[in-house]
């Protein structure tokens, strides 16, 4: 088995255990999407897409006091080691359907009843906790599209790997480590809308892992604050002319 | 694509009323407590041409699982450990809601949520079902029917497969050359833990165990937890389209892990009486 933490507690990439990757977000990035982002949340690569409120299609699926949100959570077959079919695997299924619940909390969704909103999370290259880059990704791209909202959604997937408590899991630490445990919240609201794990976890561990992704979760949301004011000023300024 | 199922659309606005006022004055709208789970019936071994079976029921949801090992080829990730494969069916006789065809994403969750539990407590011994390293290994089809839907399928279907699998005798394989050849001995697959699984649920501001088809409708977020023998804590899920404030989790988690004993015995009593048969 390969050695996840070194002596020095220091993890295969050189991260300490509380340490995140680095992580990069514009907004804005698509011409036809009415919101977009793009994350760079160390090697993931995560393409989000915002369309709506629009017309829905089909008729019969439309609320009558409410939008419906919809998602899809795909990856390119090339986003991964061996080649993924693209069509979506129950993992994808499963993913979709959670990140559409984690999402829908924090959207005004009965300010457009009858409409649909659709939410396309395109995962272009996958490298651990992307169901969490994913969600930051798509709640940054509700957010350029202009949907009302009441807050943004944030995550941090923390681990436990050697029997140690770690932040930002790795690809090959998800698969190799002990534990993983996405958390994903609403950071002003307190309130979690994604919670999963999977390894055995003591209640003292899992308090420790819990406590460190709400912490880092909570960092994640001034990337994602800071992102979108940048977008908003580009946009200012390209159409001021500057 | 995901979109938000019209299934759980249909609770009459009265009723969904009726739920939360109940709630208000800390009894549920079928009497039970806050904690408390419906009777638990567990029959083992319904399905004889299975080699491990059980018939589970909470309350008036039904769930049959059947287990077959079979010899397959192993993933060329786990060339040496066995297959575990956890399959979901609603049928459409189990609820109005349901209708024949693929699995909606709810039954592939449903379905995902279980073998997550089962596989991440470590349960079936992996590496105790290799034949031949890299070319064969048993196979362990978890094949789940649901026949009545009155909410909790999470554990409903938990507790099937689990009480199912421990209780599994599979004919021992021999490889001659390619061929595998079966022969007549069974072999008990031997559990090396016991997961039990509980799925809370959280309506307006009270949180409840177990919670039936009308609570599933009116809830704002649901949380299932899956614990070893030694109670740890081994899987998770939160469903729903609501969230959950961290302190709740927390209280969620030690109801969840008192609950999870007491509906392990239950699973065991069930385990060790087949055996005695």
């Amino acid at each position: 088995m390969t050695q996840l933490i070194s002596k020095k507690n220091l993890r295969l990439d050189g991260r300490k255990l509380d340490e995140l990757r680095p992580i990069k977000l514009t907004v804005g990035v698509l011409k036809n999407a009415d919101g977009s982002a793009y994350i760079e949340w160390g090697r993931n690569k995560i393409m989000a897409g915002v369309y709506g409120p629009k017309e829905c299609h089909p008729k019969h699926m439309a609320l009558p006091d409410r939008a419906l949100l919809k998602c899809r959570y795909h990856m390119a077959p090339f986003s991964v080691d061996d080649r993924k079919p693209p069509q979506p695997s129950r993992r994808e299924i499963e993913l979709s359907k959670i990140i559409r619940e984690a999402l829908s909390p924090a959207i005004v969704l009965e300010d457009f009843p009858r409409t649909a909103i659709e939410v396309y999370v395109e995962v272009l290259q996958s490298d651990g906790s992307s169901r969490i880059a994913s969600i930051t990704a798509a709640s940054a791209a509700l957010a350029d599209a202009g949907i009302p909202m009441r807050d943004l959604v944030v995550g941090c997937a923390v681990g436990k790997v050697q029997d140690k408590i770690v932040a930002d899991v790795s690809d090959t630490e998800d698969k190799e480590g002990q534990v993983d445990l996405p958390v994903a919240f609403m950071p002003n609201l307190n309130l979690i809308t994604l919670l999963q794990s999977d390894g055995a976890l003591t209640k003292d561990e899992f308090e420790k892992a819990f406590k460190l992704a709400l912490e880092k979760g909570r960092y994640v949301y001034e990337i994602v604050r800071d992102a979108l004011l940048e977008g908003f000023v580009g946009r200012k300024n390209e159409k001021e002319g500057n | 694509m995901s979109a938000e199922e019209r299934k759980h659309e249909f609770v009459d606005s009265i009723r969904r009323e009726q739920v939360f006022r109940t709630l208000e004055t800390g009894v549920r709208l079928d009497g039970r407590k806050m904690d408390e789970y419906r009777k638990i019936k567990i029959e083992v071994g319904p399905i004889v041409k299975a080699d491990g079976s059980a018939l589970v029921q909470i309350g008036n949801t039904k769930a049959l699982v059947g287990v077959k090992v079979l010899v397959g080829t192993p993933f060329p990730d786990t060339p040496d450990e066995g297959i575990l494969t956890v399959n979901a069916d609603i049928l459409p006789i189990a609820s109005p809601y349901e209708e024949p065809g693929p699995p909606d994403e709810s039954t592939i969750e449903l379905s995902r949520v279980v073998d997550r539990g089962i596989r991440e407590s470590h349960m079936v011994d992996m590496e105790s079902l290799v034949l031949e390293k890299g070319k064969k290994v048993y196979s362990v089809f978890v094949d789940v029917t649901v026949l009545d839907v009155d909410g909790n399928l999470f554990d409903a279907v938990s507790y099937a497969a689990v009480v199912a699998l421990a209780t599994t005798k599979y004919r021992k394989a021999t490889l001659k050359g390619d061929q595998v050849v079966f022969s007549e001995k069974r072999v008990p697959l031997k559990p090396k833990t016991i997961p039990s699984s509980v799925t809370t649920a959280k309506i307006g501001r009270a949180l409840v165990v177990d919670p039936d088809w009308v609570e599933e409708a009116v809830m704002d977020a649901r949380l299932t937890l899956t614990f070893n023998s030694n109670n740890e804590l081994c899987a998770m899920q939160k469903g729903g389209t609501f969230g959950f404030t961290p302190e709740e989790i927390l209280k969620q988690m030690e109801v969840a892990r008192a609950k999870a004993k007491e509906n392990r015995a239950i699973l065991k009593e069930a385990i060790e009486g087949a055996k005695k048969k």
